[in-house]
């Protein structure tokens, strides 16, 4: 193609919507009610469903019968999700559902099945290693350098054990879906991160072609991870919907099975021993660390994290299986607890080195693969937080019962854009349609695609219709792992270029110009550097006459025109106030700096890392999935002991974003994971720094902060 | 962390059709009846006039949701949530936790803010409902919804439907708040996402916006 343009993003001075503090464009009509979430489809003829789960952690289905729910008034349809003889592994795994006429009749059908299980032992406390026996499985030792020479040669060393429990991804709105059939084609509604897959992957369980299916959903209402795969209920509910005739089905978990089963991270333990200079210069590393991800056991934590090139390590992991559900991705997996394991033995050892963290993690910056990006980020963070005029050594704090202190945590992630295929059509009235399978999961991927697409064309945000969340629309990827405003952006500028690129053609000739001498630039196609000699936009479009333009832009991932990028570093100070004789801790601030390279929204991207920030208060101070020893169950599977923080639970947060020119040239880069990384270990810090002793163990509340001054363990 | 805000109290007199004594009679007490309704019937007082039982099968009756009323034929257990939801097609409300713990489905009955999954659809007739559907009816977005969007108090929006609702009711008691005063007025609801920041702003915002005009 002789006039491939240039898709590079314009310089940031003449930029006139992106970097702008967009309003998400989709706000009213979600904060009116008037968005459609799939649990609010509304089909007619539509019946209700309900799941049976297990009772029992570990248990063989000796019979299940059906029968009196069969026979009952108001019961469409009934499908087994496990078969007489299966081994169930966790307690809140699907035995069976069924679809009513409302969701009351459902409910008591459920239980008018009558399940036989044969119950067998269980094991649910990962922290048990003893009792484990054959469901720990310890990995081989990695060793790099001589780590026994250098504890020999340290001048300093440090032990600690640290843990982050097992956290449940507790999407507000539930996993599920509404499913209908239409002779061989199933119109599928579900709640979802991937909705331009995840229709072929029910399609595969359903044995069925993926052409046959077809999936649709406005809004989402949250994933954080957990929303990728059709799951179980997916099938179970098109099977609902089969047996009644094809009967729209709404298929929703309650709140109890959902914080059973729909989706937690893997809790993270670990003996970390620790060897410095006197100069504080990190020099060793050696940890035993240990966790579950439910059944099935989990990977090895990337520790140490950020601080990766210590030159003498001893990892040895060992992963636990337990039986609870099997963990999913959940922002930025493994990071938060990777985080949080590091950077509070890091400060363990800043303390034993009587050594202010500032200085100690500058000090040490060399081991990490963005130094100059920490460094600035760390005396940035420092500024906000008023480090030097609030921070004091290790447990010497004011005299009365509450102490306030200041703890630093690191993140990094990777990014990248995922692939996606993005289709404008330019109408002859001038309307603009920008098509994406993909998905708003409350980022604002909806407003930064009208932003990319109204900076190519030179027209107003509110003049592109953007049509996401439909797989009858190019492909476009899952939204995990902060790929999504890379990918979208990046095919949105090309697609929305090549476009243009054909309306300059048409408009060329009547301008008596090259297509190449046009530019689009407020509302006018107009030749460059003369505004006078042009169309308006809707003059151009009317040029088509009964034609559209229709174009593609694609990226792949590591495609070439320079539009995003990968690997940022971030900076988070938490600021507390500790009460030592009731043991609560209260945020008075969480600072975080971030990396994110080209801002595309400041607001929304602004609004990212404060819900990041919010999750690691969370994290930190009130979320735990607790396991019944005695039964096997989640003991905590509602909102009264499942805790959240509320609006009065924050504190103030400040951020901070890098969008210096060294940053912005980078492209764009997603944002999703990585503040929520750095939060779990900035608070715990703090807390350490405030009271002068660790409190080990994740969620820091009052009874653990007590125990801790006490010198015991909770 | 803070108290989460109380059920509805308990009407003391009974109403035409259905007493809560009557009412429990009728359906006996399940796990579905929650402890409002338990410690309204100890604290009831001992004499009531005999009152028609109802259910447990459906019953007919007439909601007035948003000035308009909405003849409908539920069973006496079911909440009032599941009927704006299933039977009426208002999906403002969320269903969320379905146990009074989230403020996802905040209406308005009489003016105060209610947990639509606490009450019973039957428990709700002859009184004034008013949802999302009913506060931003109008093309213009009320100035609650504007606050909420100016200030990009909303990520997944799940949630934001009960917190536009309480702050409804919390601005229509307090149209002058503290800081401190919107962190309490928004402690019954929960959001995950983490979007307190602009929350905390837009219930201020729209106290100012509201001020001196009356909002439906």
């Amino acid at each position: 193609m002789p006039n491939t343009p240039d898709y590079s993003w314009p310089a940031p001075e003449k930029r006139r919507v992106i970097g702008k503090r967009q309003l998400r464009l989709d706000g009213v009509a979600k904060a009116s009610g008037r968005a459609t979430y799939s649990s609010d489809v509304q089909r007619p003829g539509m019946l209700h469903g309900a799941i049976l789960t297990c009772p029992y952690a570990h248990a063989r289905v000796t019979g299940i019968d059906t029968s009196a729910a069969e026979k009952m008034r108001g019961v469409a349809s009934i499908e087994l999700m496990a078969k007489p003889g299966e081994e169930i592994q966790y307690a809140g795994y699907e035995v069976a559902a069924v679809a009513a006429e409302s969701c009351q009749i459902a409910r008591d059908a459920l239980k008018a099945i009558k399940v036989e299980y044969e119950r067998l032992p269980h094991f649910v406390n990962e922290q048990d290693l003893k009792g484990a026996g054959s469901n720990a499985k310890p990995s081989g030792e990695q060793v790099t350098g001589d780590p026994d020479q250098a504890f020999k040669e340290a001048d300093v060393t440090s032990e600690g054990f640290y843990g982050v429990p097992v956290l449940n991804h507790s999407t507000l709105e539930p996993h599920g879906q509404v499913t209908e059939w239409k002779g061989d084609q199933l119109d599928y509604w579900p709640t979802t991160q991937a909705i331009s897959s995840v229709g072929g992957e029910l399609a595969k369980l359903l044995e069925i072609p993926a052409t046959n299916v077809h999936s649709r959903m406005d809004a989402v209402g949250g994933g954080f991870g957990s929303k990728f795969s059709p799951d179980r209920w997916g099938p179970a509910g098109a099977m609902l919907s089969k047996k009644a005739k094809g009967r729209p089905v709404k298929l929703f978990l309650d709140r109890s099975t959902e914080l059973q089963i729909a989706g937690n991270r893997p809790s993270y333990f670990a003996k970390i021993k620790l060897g410095a200079k006197k100069d504080g210069t990190l020099t060793v590393w050696d940890s035993e660390s240990f966790g579950t991800g439910g059944f099935g056991g989990t990977t090895a934590p990337p520790i140490p994290y950020v601080f990766r090139k210590v030159p003498n390590l001893r990892l040895v992991h060992t992963s636990v299986s337990i039986n609870a559900a099997m963990q999913k991705a959940w922002r930025a997996p493994n990071n938060p607890q990777a985080s949080y394991l590091t950077c509070c033995a890091l400060e363990d050892l800043a303390a034993k080195l009587n050594m202010d963290p500032v200085e100690f993690f500058d000090k040490n910056a060399g081991l990490t693969n963005y130094p100059a990006v920490y460094r600035a980020q760390l005396h940035k963070a420092a500024e906000l937080a008023e480090w030097s005029k609030l921070w004091h050594p290790r447990g010497q704090s004011d005299s009365g019962p509450v102490k306030r202190g200041l703890g630093i945590g690191f993140n990094t992630w990777f990014g990248l854009g995922h692939p996606s295929n993005c289709r404008t059509t330019i109408h002859s009235d001038g309307s603009i349609e920008v098509e994406l399978g993909s998905q708003d999961l409350g980022t604002g991927t909806r407003t930064v695609i009208a932003m990319v697409a109204a900076e190519t064309l030179g027209v107003p945000v509110t003049a592109v219709k953007v049509k996401i969340g439909d797989s009858a629309y190019p492909e476009s990827g899952a939204s995990g792992g902060s790929t999504t405003v890379g990918g979208v952006s990046a095919s949105t500028r090309k697609s929305t270029m090549n476009a243009l690129a054909k309306l300059f053609e048409t408009v060329a000739p009547n301008l008596g110009v090259e297509p190449g001498e046009l530019e689009s630039a407020d509302g006018r196609i107009q030749v460059k550097g003369t505004p006078s000699k042009g169309l308006s936009w809707k003059a151009a479009c009317r040029k088509l006459g009964t034609r559209t333009i229709t174009e593609m832009g694609v990226n792949n991932q590591r495609g070439p025109g320079g539009l995003i990028s990968g690997g940022v570093a971030g900076v988070q100070i938490a600021d507390v106030n500790v009460d030592v004789e009731t043991g609560v801790v209260r945020m008075n601030r969480l600072v975080a700096v971030q990396d994110c390279g080209l801002v595309v929204n400041p607001r929304t991207a602004e609004s990212q890392v404060f819900g990041a920030c919010i999750m690691s208060i969370c994290g930190a101070l009130m979320e735990e999935r607790i396991m019944d020893t005695q039964t096997g169950r989640v003991l905590n599977d509602s909102y009264d002991y499942y805790k959240l923080a509320g609006a009065g639970d924050i504190g103030q947060i400040i951020v901070y974003l890098n969008t210096e020119p060294e940053y912005d040239k980078r492209g764009v880069i997603g944002l999703g994971e990585p503040p929520v990384v750095g939060g779990l270990a900035a608070i715990g810090n703090a807390v350490a720094n405030a009271i002068g002793v660790r409190v080990s163990v994740l969620p820091l509340t009052p009874d653990k902060v007590l125990a801790a001054l006490e010198g015991r363990n909770a | 962390m803070r108290s989460r805000k109380e059920p509805e109290p308990e009407p003391r007199e009974p109403r035409a059709g259905v007493s809560r004594r009557g009412f429990i009679r009728g359906v006996g007490i399940s796990g579905a009846v929650g402890a409002g309704v338990l410690e309204a019937e100890t604290q009831a007082p001992a004499q009531r006039p005999a009152a028609k039982v109802i259910g447990p099968g459906p019953v007919a009756i007439t909601l007035q949701v948003n000035g308009k009323p909405y003849p409908v034929t539920v069973e006496p257990r079911t909440t009032l949530l599941d009927t704006l939801r299933d039977r009426l097609g208002l999906t403002g409300a969320k269903k969320v936790c379905d146990r009074g713990a989230c403020g996802s489905c905040t209406v308005l009955i009489g003016g105060k803010a209610v947990y639509a999954c606490n009450i019973f659809a039957v428990e709700a007739q002859g009184k004034e409902i008013q949802t999302i559907e009913g506060l931003t009816a109008d093309a213009k977005p009320h100035p609650i919804v504007k606050a909420f969007v100016e200030n990009d108090a909303q990520q997944c929006g799940y949630c934001t439907t009960g917190f536009v609702m309480t702050t409804k009711a919390f601005l229509d008691k307090n149209p002058n708040p503290t800081f401190e005063q919107v962190e309490e007025g928004l402690a019954g609801n929960l959001c995950r996402c983490g979007t307190y920041m602009g929350l905390r702003r837009a219930v201020l915002q729209a106290a100012k916006e509201m001020k001196g005009g009356s909002h439906a």
